[in-house]
Protein backbone atom coordinates (compact mmCIF):
# COMPACT_ATOMS: atom_id res chain seq x y z
CA UNK A 1 0.00 0.00 0.00
CA UNK A 2 1.27 3.06 -1.16
CA UNK A 3 2.89 5.97 1.93
CA UNK A 4 0.43 8.58 2.65
CA UNK A 5 1.89 12.04 1.96
CA UNK A 6 3.72 13.26 4.88
CA UNK A 7 1.93 15.93 6.35
CA UNK A 8 -1.24 14.12 5.66
CA UNK A 9 -0.12 11.11 7.77
CA UNK A 10 1.29 13.32 10.57
CA UNK A 11 -2.05 15.28 10.66
CA UNK A 12 -3.55 11.14 10.87
CA UNK A 13 -0.89 9.57 13.61
CA UNK A 14 -1.81 12.89 15.83
CA UNK A 15 -5.64 12.21 15.68
CA UNK A 16 -5.09 8.39 15.96
CA UNK A 17 -3.00 9.11 19.01
CA UNK A 18 -5.50 11.91 21.00
CA UNK A 19 -8.12 10.40 23.83
CA UNK A 20 -11.55 10.54 22.06
CA UNK A 21 -12.59 14.11 23.56
CA UNK A 22 -9.24 15.50 22.65
CA UNK A 23 -9.39 14.42 19.27
CA UNK A 24 -13.07 15.74 19.46
CA UNK A 25 -11.70 19.45 20.29
CA UNK A 26 -9.19 19.05 17.93
CA UNK A 27 -11.55 18.47 15.15
CA UNK A 28 -13.49 20.74 16.30
CA UNK A 29 -10.47 23.24 16.54
CA UNK A 30 -9.84 22.41 12.77
CA UNK A 31 -13.63 22.98 11.79
CA UNK A 32 -13.13 26.51 12.58
CA UNK A 33 -10.03 27.11 10.36
CA UNK A 34 -11.72 26.15 7.32
CA UNK A 35 -11.78 28.71 4.64
CA UNK A 36 -14.40 28.43 2.25
CA UNK A 37 -13.51 28.20 -1.59
CA UNK A 38 -12.26 31.67 -2.81
CA UNK A 39 -14.26 33.77 -5.35
CA UNK A 40 -11.44 33.92 -7.56
CA UNK A 41 -11.52 29.73 -7.89
CA UNK A 42 -15.57 29.77 -7.73
CA UNK A 43 -18.65 32.18 -6.60
CA UNK A 44 -22.36 31.00 -6.18
CA UNK A 45 -24.36 30.08 -7.18
CA UNK A 46 -21.75 26.84 -7.35
CA UNK A 47 -21.53 24.49 -10.70
CA UNK A 48 -23.16 21.16 -10.15
CA UNK A 49 -20.43 19.35 -11.14
CA UNK A 50 -18.82 20.03 -8.27
CA UNK A 51 -20.94 19.63 -6.06
CA UNK A 52 -19.60 16.00 -3.69
CA UNK A 53 -22.28 13.09 -4.61
CA UNK A 54 -23.89 11.94 -1.38
CA UNK A 55 -22.80 14.60 0.86
CA UNK A 56 -25.58 15.63 2.86
CA UNK A 57 -23.30 18.81 4.03
CA UNK A 58 -23.40 20.32 0.46
CA UNK A 59 -19.80 20.20 -0.45
CA UNK A 60 -17.92 21.28 -3.11
CA UNK A 61 -14.66 20.60 -4.45
CA UNK A 62 -12.07 22.44 -6.60
CA UNK A 63 -8.82 22.07 -8.09
CA UNK A 64 -6.50 24.31 -9.15
CA UNK A 65 -2.96 24.11 -10.86
CA UNK A 66 -0.02 24.77 -8.26
CA UNK A 67 3.37 24.61 -7.92
CA UNK A 68 5.69 21.91 -9.95
CA UNK A 69 2.28 20.01 -11.46
CA UNK A 70 0.34 19.87 -8.17
CA UNK A 71 -2.94 20.48 -7.45
CA UNK A 72 -4.31 23.41 -4.80
CA UNK A 73 -7.88 21.97 -3.51
CA UNK A 74 -10.75 24.35 -2.54
CA UNK A 75 -13.92 23.22 -1.12
CA UNK A 76 -16.91 24.79 0.24
CA UNK A 77 -19.82 23.19 2.98
CA UNK A 78 -23.32 25.05 2.24
CA UNK A 79 -24.46 23.38 5.24
CA UNK A 80 -24.13 25.71 8.20
CA UNK A 81 -24.30 22.47 10.62
CA UNK A 82 -21.76 20.62 8.48
CA UNK A 83 -19.19 20.58 10.95
CA UNK A 84 -17.51 17.01 10.19
CA UNK A 85 -17.36 18.02 6.69
CA UNK A 86 -15.80 21.30 6.98
CA UNK A 87 -13.24 20.04 9.38
CA UNK A 88 -12.15 17.31 6.54
CA UNK A 89 -12.36 19.92 4.10
CA UNK A 90 -9.88 21.97 6.58
CA UNK A 91 -8.00 18.93 6.55
CA UNK A 92 -7.84 18.00 3.07
CA UNK A 93 -6.88 21.41 1.89
CA UNK A 94 -4.24 22.03 3.93
CA UNK A 95 -2.40 19.06 4.06
CA UNK A 96 -2.79 18.13 0.21
CA UNK A 97 -2.39 20.94 -1.55
CA UNK A 98 0.75 20.75 -3.31
CA UNK A 99 0.78 17.01 -3.13
CA UNK A 100 2.39 14.94 -6.04
CA UNK A 101 -1.08 13.89 -7.82
CA UNK A 102 0.11 10.40 -7.56
CA UNK A 103 0.23 10.30 -3.80
CA UNK A 104 -3.11 11.91 -3.61
CA UNK A 105 -5.02 10.00 -6.15
CA UNK A 106 -3.76 6.91 -3.90
CA UNK A 107 -5.18 8.37 -0.54
CA UNK A 108 -8.25 5.48 0.47
CA UNK A 109 -11.56 6.53 1.26
CA UNK A 110 -11.69 5.36 4.37
CA UNK A 111 -9.50 7.14 6.15
CA UNK A 112 -12.10 9.04 7.82
CA UNK A 113 -12.44 6.45 10.09
CA UNK A 114 -9.32 7.44 11.01
CA UNK A 115 -9.64 11.07 11.54
CA UNK A 116 -13.03 10.57 13.21
CA UNK A 117 -12.88 7.37 14.47
CA UNK A 118 -15.01 4.00 13.70
CA UNK A 119 -18.71 5.81 15.58
CA UNK A 120 -19.56 7.96 12.58
CA UNK A 121 -23.00 6.77 11.21
CA UNK A 122 -23.16 5.13 7.84
CA UNK A 123 -24.76 7.46 6.00
CA UNK A 124 -22.06 10.15 7.50
CA UNK A 125 -18.93 8.39 6.89
CA UNK A 126 -20.12 7.50 3.28
CA UNK A 127 -20.65 11.34 3.03
CA UNK A 128 -17.42 12.10 3.97
CA UNK A 129 -15.82 9.46 2.02
CA UNK A 130 -17.40 11.05 -1.20
CA UNK A 131 -15.62 14.39 -0.31
CA UNK A 132 -12.20 12.16 0.01
CA UNK A 133 -13.23 10.56 -3.34
CA UNK A 134 -13.36 13.81 -5.17
CA UNK A 135 -10.68 15.03 -4.48
CA UNK A 136 -9.07 11.61 -5.86
CA UNK A 137 -10.95 12.04 -8.65
CA UNK A 138 -9.80 15.54 -9.35
CA UNK A 139 -6.79 14.05 -8.71
CA UNK A 140 -6.22 11.36 -10.83
CA UNK A 141 -8.54 13.62 -13.69
CA UNK A 142 -5.18 15.93 -13.88
CA UNK A 143 -2.85 13.25 -13.58
CA UNK A 144 -3.77 11.48 -16.81
CA UNK A 145 -4.59 14.75 -18.60
CA UNK A 146 -0.82 15.40 -17.91
CA UNK A 147 0.49 11.94 -19.03
CA UNK A 148 -2.01 11.97 -22.26
CA UNK A 149 0.28 15.72 -22.68
CA UNK A 150 3.56 14.11 -21.73
CA UNK A 151 2.97 11.07 -24.49
CA UNK A 152 2.01 13.53 -27.09
CA UNK B 1 -44.09 33.14 11.83
CA UNK B 2 -45.32 29.69 13.70
CA UNK B 3 -47.88 30.27 16.31
CA UNK B 4 -47.58 29.33 19.54
CA UNK B 5 -47.24 25.88 20.18
CA UNK B 6 -50.53 25.89 23.00
CA UNK B 7 -52.49 27.84 20.02
CA UNK B 8 -51.42 25.04 17.27
CA UNK B 9 -54.25 22.58 18.48
CA UNK B 10 -52.15 19.09 19.43
CA UNK B 11 -53.66 16.18 21.49
CA UNK B 12 -50.59 16.20 23.60
CA UNK B 13 -49.15 19.94 23.33
CA UNK B 14 -46.94 19.80 26.57
CA UNK B 15 -44.54 17.22 24.79
CA UNK B 16 -43.10 20.05 22.73
CA UNK B 17 -41.33 23.09 24.14
CA UNK B 18 -40.36 26.43 22.57
CA UNK B 19 -36.86 27.83 22.34
CA UNK B 20 -37.82 30.48 24.49
CA UNK B 21 -39.59 28.19 26.94
CA UNK B 22 -36.15 26.23 26.96
CA UNK B 23 -34.29 29.65 27.03
CA UNK B 24 -36.27 30.61 30.59
CA UNK B 25 -35.59 26.77 31.75
CA UNK B 26 -31.82 26.61 31.77
CA UNK B 27 -31.07 26.67 35.06
CA UNK B 28 -34.25 24.28 36.11
CA UNK B 29 -32.91 21.58 38.19
CA UNK B 30 -35.74 19.55 37.12
CA UNK B 31 -34.88 19.69 33.43
CA UNK B 32 -31.78 18.04 31.88
CA UNK B 33 -31.49 19.55 28.30
CA UNK B 34 -29.74 17.03 26.19
CA UNK B 35 -28.40 17.48 22.12
CA UNK B 36 -29.00 14.63 19.86
CA UNK B 37 -27.16 14.80 16.60
CA UNK B 38 -26.13 13.05 12.99
CA UNK B 39 -23.18 14.92 12.81
CA UNK B 40 -20.80 13.89 15.50
CA UNK B 41 -18.52 17.10 16.02
CA UNK B 42 -21.89 19.58 16.41
CA UNK B 43 -22.46 19.14 20.16
CA UNK B 44 -18.84 20.03 20.59
CA UNK B 45 -18.95 22.73 18.68
CA UNK B 46 -21.24 24.54 20.37
CA UNK B 47 -24.93 23.76 22.55
CA UNK B 48 -27.44 25.23 24.63
CA UNK B 49 -25.45 25.90 27.87
CA UNK B 50 -26.16 23.02 30.48
CA UNK B 51 -26.77 20.81 27.47
CA UNK B 52 -25.89 17.14 27.63
CA UNK B 53 -25.09 14.81 24.78
CA UNK B 54 -26.57 12.03 23.55
CA UNK B 55 -25.39 10.33 20.93
CA UNK B 56 -27.74 7.96 18.97
CA UNK B 57 -24.90 5.28 18.06
CA UNK B 58 -22.83 5.53 21.03
CA UNK B 59 -25.51 5.65 23.79
CA UNK B 60 -28.42 4.29 22.51
CA UNK B 61 -27.63 1.50 20.13
CA UNK B 62 -26.40 -1.81 21.30
CA UNK B 63 -22.54 -2.30 20.20
CA UNK B 64 -22.59 -5.18 19.18
CA UNK B 65 -26.11 -6.10 17.81
CA UNK B 66 -28.69 -4.41 15.78
CA UNK B 67 -30.50 -3.25 19.02
CA UNK B 68 -31.11 -0.86 21.76
CA UNK B 69 -29.35 -0.76 24.67
CA UNK B 70 -30.45 -2.84 27.77
CA UNK B 71 -31.46 -1.78 30.84
CA UNK B 72 -28.69 -1.47 32.72
CA UNK B 73 -27.08 -0.13 29.41
CA UNK B 74 -30.38 3.07 30.00
CA UNK B 75 -29.80 3.25 33.62
CA UNK B 76 -26.12 4.21 33.02
CA UNK B 77 -27.15 6.80 30.42
CA UNK B 78 -29.64 8.39 32.76
CA UNK B 79 -26.93 8.27 36.00
CA UNK B 80 -24.19 9.80 33.23
CA UNK B 81 -26.50 12.66 32.61
CA UNK B 82 -27.81 12.94 36.00
CA UNK B 83 -31.45 12.29 35.51
CA UNK B 84 -34.21 10.48 38.12
CA UNK B 85 -36.84 9.23 36.62
CA UNK B 86 -38.57 12.25 37.65
CA UNK B 87 -36.33 14.41 35.38
CA UNK B 88 -37.85 16.28 32.49
CA UNK B 89 -35.14 15.59 29.30
CA UNK B 90 -35.96 18.12 26.75
CA UNK B 91 -34.23 16.73 23.71
CA UNK B 92 -33.25 18.67 20.42
CA UNK B 93 -30.96 17.92 17.68
CA UNK B 94 -29.46 18.57 14.42
CA UNK B 95 -31.64 17.60 11.07
CA UNK B 96 -34.76 18.87 12.18
CA UNK B 97 -34.65 16.69 15.60
CA UNK B 98 -34.68 13.55 13.41
CA UNK B 99 -32.34 12.09 16.42
CA UNK B 100 -33.93 13.99 19.04
CA UNK B 101 -37.61 12.34 18.30
CA UNK B 102 -35.39 9.01 17.92
CA UNK B 103 -33.76 9.72 21.49
CA UNK B 104 -37.21 10.47 22.76
CA UNK B 105 -38.29 6.94 21.39
CA UNK B 106 -35.90 5.38 22.90
CA UNK B 107 -37.05 7.31 26.46
CA UNK B 108 -40.44 6.13 26.18
CA UNK B 109 -39.41 2.10 25.16
CA UNK B 110 -38.11 2.66 28.58
CA UNK B 111 -40.96 4.01 30.05
CA UNK B 112 -39.88 7.88 30.78
CA UNK B 113 -42.41 9.52 29.68
CA UNK B 114 -40.92 13.04 31.23
CA UNK B 115 -39.86 13.97 28.02
CA UNK B 116 -39.81 17.18 25.70
CA UNK B 117 -38.94 18.05 22.25
CA UNK B 118 -37.76 21.40 21.28
CA UNK B 119 -39.15 23.05 18.30
CA UNK B 120 -37.51 23.89 15.30
CA UNK B 121 -34.19 21.78 17.06
CA UNK B 122 -31.04 23.25 17.19
CA UNK B 123 -30.78 25.37 13.88
CA UNK B 124 -33.78 27.62 15.30
CA UNK B 125 -32.37 28.36 18.38
CA UNK B 126 -28.77 28.86 16.55
CA UNK B 127 -30.49 31.08 13.89
CA UNK B 128 -32.45 33.06 17.01
CA UNK B 129 -28.99 33.59 18.01
CA UNK B 130 -30.34 32.12 21.72
CA UNK B 131 -27.19 31.29 23.80
CA UNK B 132 -24.75 28.46 23.55
CA UNK B 133 -21.23 27.31 25.19
CA UNK B 134 -18.66 24.92 24.74
CA UNK B 135 -18.60 23.74 28.27
CA UNK B 136 -19.28 20.15 28.33
CA UNK B 137 -21.59 20.15 31.93
CA UNK B 138 -21.08 17.74 34.63
CA UNK B 139 -24.02 16.42 36.98
CA UNK B 140 -23.52 14.47 39.66
CA UNK B 141 -24.30 10.80 39.02
CA UNK B 142 -27.91 9.96 39.93
CA UNK B 143 -29.80 6.75 41.31
CA UNK B 144 -31.55 5.88 38.35
CA UNK B 145 -33.86 2.55 38.23
CA UNK B 146 -35.82 1.62 34.75
CA UNK B 147 -37.84 -0.92 33.61
CA UNK B 148 -37.01 -3.59 31.20
CA UNK B 149 -37.65 -2.31 27.65
CA UNK B 150 -40.88 -2.63 25.84
CA UNK B 151 -40.90 -3.81 22.65
CA UNK B 152 -44.47 -4.09 22.35
CA UNK B 153 -45.81 -0.73 22.88
CA UNK B 154 -44.23 1.55 20.01
CA UNK B 155 -41.77 -0.89 18.35
CA UNK B 156 -42.45 -3.00 15.18
CA UNK B 157 -40.74 -5.87 14.37
CA UNK B 158 -40.29 -7.44 10.66
CA UNK B 159 -42.32 -10.47 11.37
CA UNK B 160 -45.08 -8.18 12.53
CA UNK B 161 -44.57 -5.72 9.97
CA UNK B 162 -46.02 -9.07 7.54
CA UNK B 163 -48.66 -9.59 9.53
CA UNK B 164 -49.61 -5.69 9.15
CA UNK B 165 -49.74 -5.65 5.73
CA UNK B 166 -51.06 -9.00 4.96
CA UNK B 167 -53.89 -7.82 7.55
CA UNK B 168 -54.17 -4.29 5.26
CA UNK B 169 -53.53 -2.07 8.13
CA UNK B 170 -51.77 0.98 7.10
CA UNK B 171 -48.18 1.30 6.68
CA UNK B 172 -46.28 4.82 6.38
CA UNK B 173 -43.00 5.17 4.33
CA UNK B 174 -41.72 8.85 5.31
CA UNK B 175 -38.91 8.52 3.07
CA UNK B 176 -38.49 10.72 -0.03
CA UNK B 177 -40.72 9.89 -3.29
CA UNK B 178 -37.62 8.76 -4.89
CA UNK B 179 -37.00 6.36 -2.49
CA UNK B 180 -40.37 5.18 -2.17
CA UNK B 181 -41.10 4.81 -5.87
CA UNK B 182 -37.52 2.69 -5.91
CA UNK B 183 -36.24 5.38 -8.39
CA UNK B 184 -33.13 5.27 -5.24
CA UNK B 185 -31.88 3.07 -2.08
CA UNK B 186 -31.34 6.26 -0.30
CA UNK B 187 -32.66 9.74 0.33
CA UNK B 188 -31.59 12.65 -2.35
CA UNK B 189 -28.19 13.62 -1.65
CA UNK B 190 -27.63 10.98 1.13
CA UNK B 191 -25.42 8.01 0.49
CA UNK B 192 -26.61 4.66 -0.13
CA UNK B 193 -27.12 2.40 3.02
CA UNK B 194 -26.87 -1.06 2.21
CA UNK B 195 -30.28 -1.89 0.94
CA UNK B 196 -30.22 -4.17 -1.97
CA UNK B 197 -33.84 -3.74 -3.29
CA UNK B 198 -35.43 -0.88 -4.12
CA UNK B 199 -39.14 0.06 -3.30
CA UNK B 200 -41.88 -0.13 -0.52
CA UNK B 201 -43.24 -2.93 1.85
CA UNK B 202 -46.97 -3.17 -0.05
CA UNK B 203 -49.82 -0.98 0.34
CA UNK B 204 -47.61 1.40 2.55
CA UNK B 205 -48.19 5.12 1.79
CA UNK B 206 -46.01 7.74 1.35
CA UNK B 207 -46.22 10.81 3.80
CA UNK B 208 -42.37 11.99 3.83
CA UNK B 209 -41.48 13.23 7.20
CA UNK B 210 -40.60 16.28 6.31
CA UNK B 211 -44.22 17.19 5.02
CA UNK B 212 -44.92 17.75 9.13
CA UNK B 213 -42.54 20.57 9.31
CA UNK B 214 -42.75 24.06 8.46
CA UNK B 215 -39.64 24.73 5.86
CA UNK B 216 -38.97 27.96 7.05
CA UNK B 217 -38.14 27.59 10.62
CA UNK B 218 -38.09 23.68 11.37
CA UNK B 219 -40.80 24.33 13.88
CA UNK B 220 -43.65 21.47 13.78
CA UNK B 221 -47.01 22.56 11.35
CA UNK B 222 -50.40 23.15 13.30
CA UNK B 223 -52.96 20.31 13.94
CA UNK B 224 -54.90 21.32 11.26
CA UNK B 225 -51.91 21.41 8.51
CA UNK B 226 -51.07 17.87 10.00
CA UNK B 227 -54.97 16.60 9.89
CA UNK B 228 -54.92 18.08 6.13
CA UNK B 229 -52.03 15.79 5.67
CA UNK B 230 -52.44 12.27 7.27
CA UNK B 231 -56.56 12.20 7.83
CA UNK B 232 -57.76 14.24 5.11
CA UNK B 233 -55.56 13.39 2.36
CA UNK B 234 -54.01 10.25 3.22
CA UNK B 235 -57.01 8.59 5.49
CA UNK B 236 -55.61 7.48 8.18
CA UNK B 237 -57.46 7.88 10.93
CA UNK B 238 -56.16 8.18 15.16
CA UNK B 239 -57.71 5.35 15.76
CA UNK B 240 -55.68 3.08 13.11
CA UNK B 241 -53.07 0.63 13.78
CA UNK B 242 -50.38 2.37 12.01
CA UNK B 243 -46.41 1.22 11.52
CA UNK B 244 -44.28 3.68 10.67
CA UNK B 245 -41.09 3.42 8.90
CA UNK B 246 -38.00 5.00 6.59
CA UNK B 247 -34.54 3.41 6.41
CA UNK B 248 -32.84 2.71 9.90
CA UNK B 249 -35.98 4.66 12.19
CA UNK B 250 -34.82 7.91 12.74
CA UNK B 251 -36.89 9.82 10.67
CA UNK B 252 -40.18 7.19 11.23
CA UNK B 253 -39.47 8.27 14.67
CA UNK B 254 -39.95 11.94 13.19
CA UNK B 255 -43.56 10.57 12.09
CA UNK B 256 -44.01 8.21 15.26
CA UNK B 257 -44.29 11.70 17.30
CA UNK B 258 -46.43 13.63 15.14
CA UNK B 259 -48.86 10.79 14.60
CA UNK B 260 -49.17 9.96 18.40
CA UNK B 261 -48.32 13.03 20.53
CA UNK B 262 -49.38 15.71 18.36
CA UNK B 263 -51.95 14.25 15.82
CA UNK B 264 -53.25 11.51 19.21
CA UNK B 265 -52.77 8.20 17.81
CA UNK B 266 -52.94 6.04 19.80
CA UNK B 267 -52.25 2.66 18.18
CA UNK B 268 -48.80 3.77 15.82
CA UNK B 269 -45.37 2.28 16.25
CA UNK B 270 -42.14 2.45 14.37
CA UNK B 271 -40.43 0.04 12.71
CA UNK B 272 -36.89 0.73 13.62
CA UNK B 273 -35.68 -2.11 10.92
CA UNK B 274 -37.02 -0.34 8.18
CA UNK B 275 -36.06 -0.27 5.10
CA UNK B 276 -32.24 -1.78 5.45
CA UNK B 277 -33.53 -4.67 6.69
CA UNK B 278 -36.71 -4.97 4.54
CA UNK B 279 -34.80 -4.52 1.34
CA UNK B 280 -32.14 -6.73 2.20
CA UNK B 281 -34.69 -9.77 3.36
CA UNK B 282 -35.25 -12.34 1.27
CA UNK B 283 -38.82 -13.14 0.03
CA UNK B 284 -40.30 -10.29 1.38
CA UNK B 285 -42.62 -8.57 -0.78
CA UNK B 286 -41.91 -5.33 -2.51
CA UNK B 287 -43.29 -2.84 -4.88
CA UNK B 288 -41.32 -1.20 -6.93
CA UNK B 289 -43.27 0.90 -9.16
CA UNK B 290 -39.89 2.17 -10.79
CA UNK B 291 -39.43 -1.45 -12.20
CA UNK B 292 -43.01 -2.29 -12.45
CA UNK B 293 -42.45 -5.23 -10.61
CA UNK B 294 -44.52 -6.52 -7.26
CA UNK B 295 -42.52 -9.19 -5.44
CA UNK B 296 -45.53 -10.98 -3.77
CA UNK B 297 -44.80 -12.71 -0.30
CA UNK B 298 -43.98 -16.54 -0.08
CA UNK B 299 -46.43 -18.65 0.41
Amino acid sequence: MKQLPERFGRVLELLENLDPADRVQMLVDTARTFRSVPASVAEKPYPVENRVPGCESEAYVWAQPGASGTLNYYFAVENPQGISAMTLAAILADSLSGVPLEDVAAIPADVVFRIFGRELSMGKSLGLMGLVNMVRAEANRHLLASRAENSS
Amino acid sequence: MSKRIEERGYITPEVLVSTGWVQEHLNDPEIRIAESNEDPLLYSSNHIPGAVEIDWTRDLNDPVRRDYLNREGFEGLMRRIGATRETTIVLYGDKNNWWATYAFWVLQLFGHTRAKIMDGGRLKWVKEYRPVSREVPRYPATQYQAPERDNTSFRAFRDQVLQHLQKKQPLVDVRSPEEYRGERLHMPEYPNEGALRGGHIPGALNIPWGCAVNTEDGTFKDSVELRKIYLDENKLHPGDNVIAYCRIGERSSHTWFVLRYLLGFTNVRNYDGSWTEWGNMVQVPIENPSVGTRHEAAA
